[in-house]
C-alpha cells in the first residue's frame, strides 16, 4: 500500500521507512514560526523548561510582528517587545518586525522559508498556509511551538486523508476563494478535523500560487491538520526564485491509501459567501443577493486574500469610482512587499481614489484586533477566512466571507453583490 | 489528574471557537486570572458571573474550533472552570488543552446524558463521569497511550525536559 503526500512527508521527518493514519510519531522540524501572541507565552514556557536556555536552531526558526501592530496599546507593545528581545537573545535569523515584514503566512514563503518536502510548525492556526507549496506544514498553541523551539521536533498523530479532486473551467469572476469557500461549505468545520486534504484535478493544476495560498490557508476552516498541493513546475519556480536551499519533492504513490475521495466540478460555480456566523454557512451568490444585504465594511486582506495578486482584481474593479458612500473600506496588505509592488503598480493609489483606507501590512481587522473592529449592529464582508461570532469585533456585528472580486463589488455598491453583475448593472 | 472533580455544570451547543471562548482583543493578555474573566465572553457574557470554581463546562461536537490561541483553554482554566467534556474536541485545542493540564474528556453519550445545572462527579483517571443528579454515570473515551503517558508526566514541559536530558 502507497503513501499519501503528507504520510511520506512525515514518514522523512520521523526516519521511518512508512506511516500509517492514527499512528503517533516524532517528527524532525524544519521550521518554527510564531507571532508576538503565540511567541509571549511559548518564551514563557520556554523559560521555564529545565535544561532550555537555547533553541535548538537559529536559522530555523521564524519570529513575525503581525497581530497587533504598529501596537495598538502598551500592552500589544509589550507581547512585541518580548518577542523582539528573545529574537535578540537567541540571535535569531528571522525576525520581521514591523515594516519589514507583513502577515507571517505571506511573509513565510515570500522569502523562501518554505519549500517543497519540509515539515513546518507554526503557533498560528493558518500555517496549514504552506502546503500550498508541498509542504506540510501545521498550527499548534504555544506550548508545542515551546518544545518545538528547544527540541527541534514535535509529536504528531499522523493524519488519514481526504483526496478532492477539482474539474473545470472557473468562470470570469470566480476564484480560488470561491473555491475553498465552496469546498469548507461541503465538508463543514468539523468535516476534515485530524485529517489531511490533498488538492487535485485540472483546475488546481492551473491555479497560480496565490490560489493555492489561499486554498491551502482555509483548510483548517473544515478543523484540517494540513491541507497540501502537489509542488508542480510553478511551485518549484516559486521557490527557486526565493531560496538556494536544496529541498525533496514529494509525490502521492499512485495506490495511495485516502480515507475519501471528493469530486468537485467547478464549472457552473458561482460566486461564493459564507454567511454569518461559521465559515461552512456557504451559498452561492445568487441566493445572497436575492435579498438587500447593506454593509458597513468592507475589508480586503489577510493571509487568506492579502496577496499582490488579490489587490489588483479589487483594484481592477474600483478603478476610477468612488466606492458606496455607505461603506468604509479597509484594505491590508499582506506584506512590506506586496505593499511596495501594489505602490509601483499604482494599485493603491488606485484603491484610496476610490476611497478605501490603506493600511500598513499586518493582521488588522482580521480577528478584531484593531485597525477596523466592527461595532454592535455592524456588518461586513471580508475577504478573511473567519466569520465566528466576534471575530472581527462586536459579538453583535456580522461577518460574510467572500472573495476580492465579491467585496470589491460590494464596496462600490455598500450591499453584497455578484461581481459579475456589476457591469450590466452600469454601477 | 489524581483527584475526582466534582461541580455544577454550564451546557453550549456545537462548535464553541475560540473567538467566542477569548475574543481577539484579549489575546494580547498574558495572565490566565485576567484572561479567565474573559472565558466565553463571545457566547455567554454572564458565564464568569454565574460560574463558581469547580463547575463545568459541557458542550456538543468540536469544541475550541477556529484559532489555536493557546491562551483559550487557559482563559478557561483561569476561570476556575474545572474541566470540559464535549461530543469532540478540535484538534489544535485538543492538544493545547492536554499541554497546559485543562482536564478534558470526550463523551458523546455523557453530553447527552448531562443537562445544565446538573452536579457532576468526574474522575480523571478512569474517565467515569457520573451525573449526580440524576444518578447516571458515563464513561469518557480514553486517550490514547502516548497522551496518557504525556497527561501522567504532568504535561508536555515534562516531557521536553526529559527529551532535552536524553539529548544532551
Ligand atoms: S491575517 Fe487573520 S487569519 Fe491570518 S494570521 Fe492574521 S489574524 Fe490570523
Amino acid at each position: 500500500m502507497g503513501m499519501t503526500l503528507t504520510e511520506k512527508i512525515l514518514a522523512r521527518h520521523a526516519g521511518l521507512d512508512r506511516v500509517e493514519p492514527g499512528q503517533i510519531i516524532n517528527a524532525k522540524v524544519d521550521l518554527v514560526l510564531a507571532n508576538e501572541l503565540s511567541a509571549a507565552v511559548a518564551i514563557g514556557v520556554m523559560r521555564g523548561m529545565k535544561g532550555a536556555s537555547k533553541v535548538f536552531d537559529r536559522d530555523k526558526i521564524a519570529l513575525v510582528e503581525d497581530h497587533f501592530v504598529p501596537a495598538k496599546d502598551a500592552q500589544s507593545a509589550k507581547l512585541a517587545k518580548l518577542m523582539k528581545d528573545f529574537a535578540a537573545e537567541q540571535e535569531i535569523t528571522h525576525f520581521f518586525d514591523v515594516g519589514r515584514g507583513g502577515i507571517e503566512h505571506v511573509v513565510l514563503p515570500e522569502e523562501g522559508l518554505v519549500a517543497p518536502g519540509e515539515l513546518i510548525v507554526g503557533g498560528d492556526s493558518h500555517t496549514c498556509t504552506y502546503g500550498a507549496l508541498g509542504a506540510f506544514a501545521t498550527g499548534m498553541g504555544s506550548t508545542d511551538i515551546a518544545a518545538a523551539f528547544v527540541l527541534g521536533e514535535v509529536w504528531l498523530k499522523v493524519p488519514a486523508t481526504i483526496k478532492i479532486v477539482y474539474d473545470g473551467e472557473l468562470q470570469p469572476m470566480v476564484y480560488a476563494k470561491d473555491l475553498m469557500l465552496r469546498t469548507v461549505g461541503e465538508l463543514g468545520i468539523d468535516g476534515a478535523t485530524y485529517r489531511a486534504i490533498e488538492y487535485h484535478g485540472s483546475t488546481v493544476d492551473r491555479l497560480s500560487i496565490t490560489g493555492r495560498f489561499t486554498m491551502a490557508n482555509m483548510a483548517i476552516e473544515a478543523g484540517a491538520k494540513n491541507g497540501i498541493f502537489h509542488a508542480d513546475e510553478k511551485a518549484i519556480a516559486f521557490v527557486k526564485e526565493r531560496t538556494n536551499r536544496p529541498f525533496i519533492v514529494d509525490r502521492a504513490d499512485a495506490d495511495a491509501r485516502y480515507e475519501r475521495v471528493i469530486k468537485i466540478d467547478v464549472s457552473a460555480l458561482e460566486p461564493q459567501v459564507a454567511c454569518p456566523h461559521t465559515p461552512d454557512n456557504v451559498h452561492p451568490i445568487s441566493q445572497v443577493t436575492r435579498e438587500d444585504v447593506n454593509v458597513d465594511q468592507v475589508f480586503i486582506g489577510s493571509c487568506t486574500n492579502g496577496y499582490i495578486e488579490d489587490l489588483r482584481i479589487v483594484a481592477k474593479i474600483l478603478e476610477g469610482k468612488r466606492i458606496s458612500p455607505k461603506v468604509r473600506v479597509i484594505v491590508n496588505p499582506g506584506s512590506q512587499k506586496v505593499w511596495m509592488q501594489a505602490a509601483s503598480e499604482g494599485v493603491l493609489t488606485t484603491l484610496a481614489a476610490a476611497g478605501c483606507a490603506v493600511n500598513t501590512p499586518g493582521c488588522g481587522a482580521c480577528f478584531g484586533g484593531h485597525m477596523g473592529t466592527l461595532g454592535d449592529g455592524e456588518r461586513a464582508i471580508s475577504t478573511t477566512n473567519r466569520n465566528y461570532v466576534g471575530r472581527m469585533g462586536s459579538p453583535k456585528a456580522e461577518v460574510y466571507l467572500a472573495s476580492p472580486a465579491t467585496c470589491a463589488a460590494s464596496a462600490l455598491t455598500g450591499k453584497i453583490t455578484d461581481p459579475r453583475v456589476l457591469e450590466l448593472a452600469g454601477v | 489528574m489524581e483527584t475526582a472533580l466534582r461541580g455544577f455544570v454550564h451546557k453550549y451547543g456545537k462548535n464553541v471557537d475560540t473567538d467566542v471562548i477569548i475574543p481577539g482583543k484579549y489575546c494580547n493578555i498574558i495572565d490566565p486570572v485576567e484572561l479567565g474573566k474573559h472565558a466565553l465572553e463571545g457566547l455567554d457574557p454572564d458565564y464568569t458571573a454565574k460560574m463558581k470554581a469547580g463547575d463545568i463546562i459541557v458542550a456538543d461536537t468540536n469544541f475550541g474550533c477556529g484559532s489555536s490561541r493557546e491562551v483559550a483553554p487557559i482563559a478557561i482554566k483561569g476561570s476556575g472552570t474545572a474541566a470540559v467534556i464535549a461530543k469532540s474536541f478540535a484538534r489544535i485545542f485538543y492538544r493545547n488543552a492536554l499541554n497546559i493540564g485543562l482536564p478534558i474528556f470526550e463523551s458523546p453519550e455523557a453530553v447527552d446524558g448531562i443537562e445544565a445545572g446538573d452536579e457532576i462527579e468526574l474522575d480523571p483517571a478512569t474517565g467515569v463521569i457520573k451525573n449526580l443528579t440524576k444518578g447516571t454515570h458515563f464513561k469518557a473515551a480514553e486517550f490514547p497511550p502516548f497522551m496518557r503517558a504525556l497527561i501522567e508526566a504532568g504535561g508536555l514541559v515534562p516531557y521536553v525536559e526529559r527529551r532535552l536530558a536524553e539529548m544532551a
